[in-house]
């Protein structure tokens, strides 16, 4: 660890409120290769409270990758250009002294600007709630080993739950579209057996919600899938729309 | 005043179920008549809110975040206990019950434990409902892998994403009754003020996060699950926003803190690399199967790793305890960690040892190693850009989880008639050291199994009535929010906030950390009232409270942390004896291990607040009647 400290320029979106016009502010700063973006901005804030001045705002929680909060567009890429890693995760000695830095918001229409480089993303949690659950109570639960599920099955379904809610899908759509977000979790319920009874009922009522909530339609360019911090596979997308398909004809046999 | 733990009577195997039917019941059709505040979104506050608004309560839900989903449990890896002893390896609830007892080292409260072993099956069986991919073997049952503190296999996990998949599983239950009606949730809303009422719990006072606006909300009953206090030390694995301020200030209104300065220091972490540093990330202990710790034996010896050759090295853990050698507790590990940083043999002098695997990978080889640890790895990697492949990793302990917190009764609540506390908030459950994958069953098991029923019993038998937030003690309290707020704001001092609870940090991980003596903490007391004294004519708090501003929310966190922290001292202070993460150096065997005395301190530390700077203490006895007092030995 440790090296020569960085000297960089950061352009960082500011923008005050939902309805002001919004522009990039310079700034110059001076940084260890060994902290993290969001560090740095750290220490940038840390250097404008001094001078009085208002920090950039942004949002951050675990710093390890796993809450979903942070979400920066560096230099055009959400999460900036690792592969497979969040904002959280991206460290400095992946840049260059004398390196500029784009640092933008997740733009998209349904994740409207509340300040700076924070979005709003509730249109997500709108979507879990019209049907990203298995309806049981609390207490009614079977012996949790009554109905074997494979290791393979598991880790599928493992491999849709992952997903971390940040929105880096929609921020590198060109049409804002969650059919990412959407289809992981989907597919983790249709790929259990404790999400087959309500398996069509729920694609209707997510794919409903998704559209309503403002989120466009996908177009395959499979943008979402590279930028995804945790690799979820658009293979879900296919399967949501299986499910989809599959619902309208399931729906004039029984009512789901 | 007296504290009673409330703890049925009879056998512990069936307190809990007698309890249960002796417990008054509200009426299906008049549990909607019935209004509920949670605070926190965790494993504990989303488990109880999804679970009171399927009874049929409304329940109000409170987060500073923009969604449920992200509370700080998201970050847990390892995974979850439970006594299904689906190995046939000996496992029982009894078992787990002992385990936690002794592993607590004697500090926690024997019926609750039991309760919460008891009622861990259950908890599996419930996230398998919801739909959370546990690990599987082939033939389709769930898998389990063993964890520190136990000689059986009863952890449940799903990859290194166990807490993800569990709170994304009640986040889900939540939201079915966010649908439903009976749960509203609050968004980027943080609770600033507790209000009683005639001396209950009545409300809450929360400052809207996006406006700045301070909003009262009014219910029968208020849920505290608002986790633990680690970020106290400025640096620690905790989330960033994790904070003190929802139970600090409930502890101000009345409500008894317990045991504060049981804190857990995790041995296996990243160490700091420089002041610009935010947090610490956690490697998880299982590394320590394969990986040998070790420093120079000269203090000032800055050679590269691979140039110290071995009769120069020091692998101070084998040599201190030949028999458990890397694999001593979590506590043992931290503490000598820290000695020999304190002689100055850290790695090129700073606070770091080294975690190295090039035994083991001549040993079994590279592909061992990494089908092993592999993710490890490439974490470690990406964070410090070395390839710990072929460099020793450095490692150091950081705080990660706090035992102590709001003392609660065996129904969860505190001193305060109607208000319960949940999760790592509360104190009681895990004594003086919390095992490995303990934390996620405890938070589950108080939010869908045990609140579910003593709320019930509590709103039966008290029938507290509503209260319209119009009332006077609403206004005092938001008039008591607001004039914190502005004072705040004027002081307009040199020093930003991180930088004064970068100063806090470094005295409570000093003196009130991994090793503690009575010389230090008498020092850091006046050193930590000297810095709030500081902190209140010196900090600089940009912007207005009209608005979002991130500086102000870490603004009062702070303030409330360098009240907290005084606290920690005290209660160290006060607790002649070596127990668990609290290591006074005065009491110690010959060997240098925690000498405890049961005579004196088999109680729960639980101060109540007079005013700032100011505590009385009161205490609640420990009696073990079903596990054994007995000295832990590592040897």
């Amino acid at each position: 660890m440790g090296g020569e400290k960085l000297n960089l320029t950061l352009k960082i979106w500011r923008q005050n409120s939902p309805d002001d016009k919004g522009q990039f502010e310079e700034f110059k700063v001076e940084i260890s290769p060994d902290a993290s973006i969001l560090e740095m901005l750290d220490e940038l804030n840390n250097d404008l409270e001094r001078e009085g001045k208002r920090p950039v705002a942004f949002e951050s929680d675990c710093r390890e990758g796993i809450c979903g909060t942070c979400g920066i567009v560096i230099n055009g890429h959400p999460h900036g250009p690792l592969p497979k890693t969040a904002t959280c995760q991206l460290h400095m000695r992946n840049f260059k002294n004398g390196d500029v830095i784009y640092l933008e918001p997740f733009r998209a229409a349904a994740f409207p600007i509340i300040r700076d480089l924070i979005v709003d993303r509730s249109g997500f949690d709108k979507i879990q709630q019209a049907g990203a659950y298995i309806s049981f109570n609390t207490g009614g639960a079977p012996d949790a080993n009554s109905i074997p599920i494979g290791k393979d099955v598991a880790a599928a379904a493992l491999d849709a739950a992952e997903c971390i809610g940040c929105g880096a899908c929609v921020a590198a759509c060109k049409n804002s579209s969650a059919m990412l977000f959407v289809g992981a979790k989907v597919s983790q319920y249709a790929l259990l057996p404790q999400g087959q009874p309500e398996r069509y009922k729920r694609v209707q009522t997510m794919v409903a919600a998704m559209d309503e909530a403002g989120f466009g339609s996908c177009t395959n360019t499979y943008a979402c899938e590279a930028e995804c911090p945790k690799g979820i596979s658009i293979m879900n997308i296919a399967r949501m729309n299986r499910d989809f398909i599959k619902a309208k004809i399931v729906e004039q046999e029984v009512d789901i | 005043m007296k504290l009673e733990s409330k703890v049925p009577e009879g056998n512990i195997a069936e307190k809990w179920t007698n309890h249960k039917f002796k417990m008054k019941l509200v009426n299906p059709a008049n549990k909607r008549k019935y209004d509920l505040i949670v605070v926190g979104t965790g494993l504990a506050g989303a488990s109880a809110a999804a679970t009171l608004g399927e009874l049929g309560y409304k329940v109000k839900v409170f987060t500073y975040h923009d969604s449920s989903r992200r509370a700080h449990s998201i970050a847990a890896q390892g995974g979850i206990n439970a006594a299904k002893n689906y190995q046939n390896d000996g496992d029982s609830v009894f078992r787990l019950f002992y385990d936690t007892v002794k592993g607590g080292d004697f500090r926690s409260r024997e019926a609750n434990v039991y309760r919460l072993a008891e009622v861990s099956n259950n908890i599996i069986d419930q996230c398998v409902a919801q739909g959370v991919p546990f690990a599987r073997e082939y033939g389709g049952l769930l898998a389990n892998r063993s964890f520190g503190g136990a000689q059986v296999s009863r952890t449940f996990y799903a990859r290194g994403e166990t807490g993800q998949q569990l709170l994304l599983g009640a986040y889900s239950s939540l939201n079915r009754q966010i649908k439903n009606g009976n749960v509203t949730v609050y968004h980027r809303r943080e609770m600033l003020d507790l209000v009683l009422v005639n001396g209950r719990a009545q409300g809450i006072v929360v400052r809207n996060l996006l406006t700045g606006e301070i909003e009262k909300y009014s219910a029968q009953a208020v849920i505290l699950a608002t986790g633990g206090y680690s970020n106290v030390y400025f640096l620690s694995t905790n989330a960033m926003n994790s904070n003190a301020t929802a139970a600090w200030r409930a502890h101000k209104r009345g409500a008894l803190f317990a045991n504060p300065s049981f804190t857990q220091i995790h041995p296996t972490c990243l160490p700091v690399h420089g002041e610009g540093q935010s947090k610490l990330v956690l490697m998880s202990e299982s590394l320590r199967n394969d990986g040998r710790i070790w420093v120079p034996k000269k203090a000032g010896d800055n050679r590269p790793p691979n140039e110290i050759p071995e009769e120069e090295r020091d692998y101070y853990l084998e040599r201190k305890y030949p028999a458990f050698g890397n694999l001593v507790p979590r506590d043992v590990a931290s503490r000598n960690a820290k000695y020999v940083c304190d002689e100055g043999r850290g790695v090129n002098g700073e606070r770091a040892v080294y975690l190295d695997f090039s035994d083991a990978i001549k040993r079994v080889g590279k592909k061992v190693i990494e089908e092993k640890y592999g993710n490890l790895f490439e974490m470690y990697e990406n964070i410090t850009g070395e390839n710990p492949y072929e460099v020793p990793m450095k490692i150091y302990p950081a705080p990660h989880y706090t035992m102590g917190g709001l003392w609660v009764d065996y129904n969860l609540m505190s001193n305060i008639p109607g208000l319960f506390v949940l999760g790592e908030a509360n104190f009681s459950d895990h004594g003086a050291n919390r095992l490995g994958a303990s934390a996620l069953m405890q938070g589950l098991a108080d939010g869908y199994f045990v609140i579910p029923y003593t709320i019930g019993n509590y709103l039966a038998s008290e029938k507290p009535e509503k209260v319209d937030t119009d009332r006077a003690e609403f206004k005092e309290a938001v008039d008591n929010v607001k004039e914190g707020i502005a004072k705040l704001l004027s002081i307009d001092g040199k020093q930003t906030v991180d930088e004064i609870h970068k100063r806090l940090g470094h005295l409570l991980m000093d003196k009130v950390g991994m090793s503690r003596n009575e010389k230090g903490l008498k020092e850091v007391i006046e050193q930590i009232r000297e810095l709030r004294e500081e902190f209140w004519n010196d900090v600089k708090v940009v912007g207005t409270g009209e608005e979002l501003n991130q500086t102000l929310e870490r603004a009062g966190r702070v303030a409330d942390f360098l009240e907290l922290g005084e606290l920690m001292a005290v209660d160290a202070l006060n607790r002649n004896e070596s127990c668990g993460a609290h290591f006074r150096e005065e009491y110690q065997t010959e060997e240098g291990e925690a000498l405890r005395n049961d005579e004196e301190y088999a109680y729960v530390a639980a101060w109540e607040f007079k005013k700032v700077g100011e505590w009385e203490l009161h205490k609640e006895d420990l009696k073990f009647e079903y596990v054994k007092l007995a000295t832990r030995s590592y040897k």
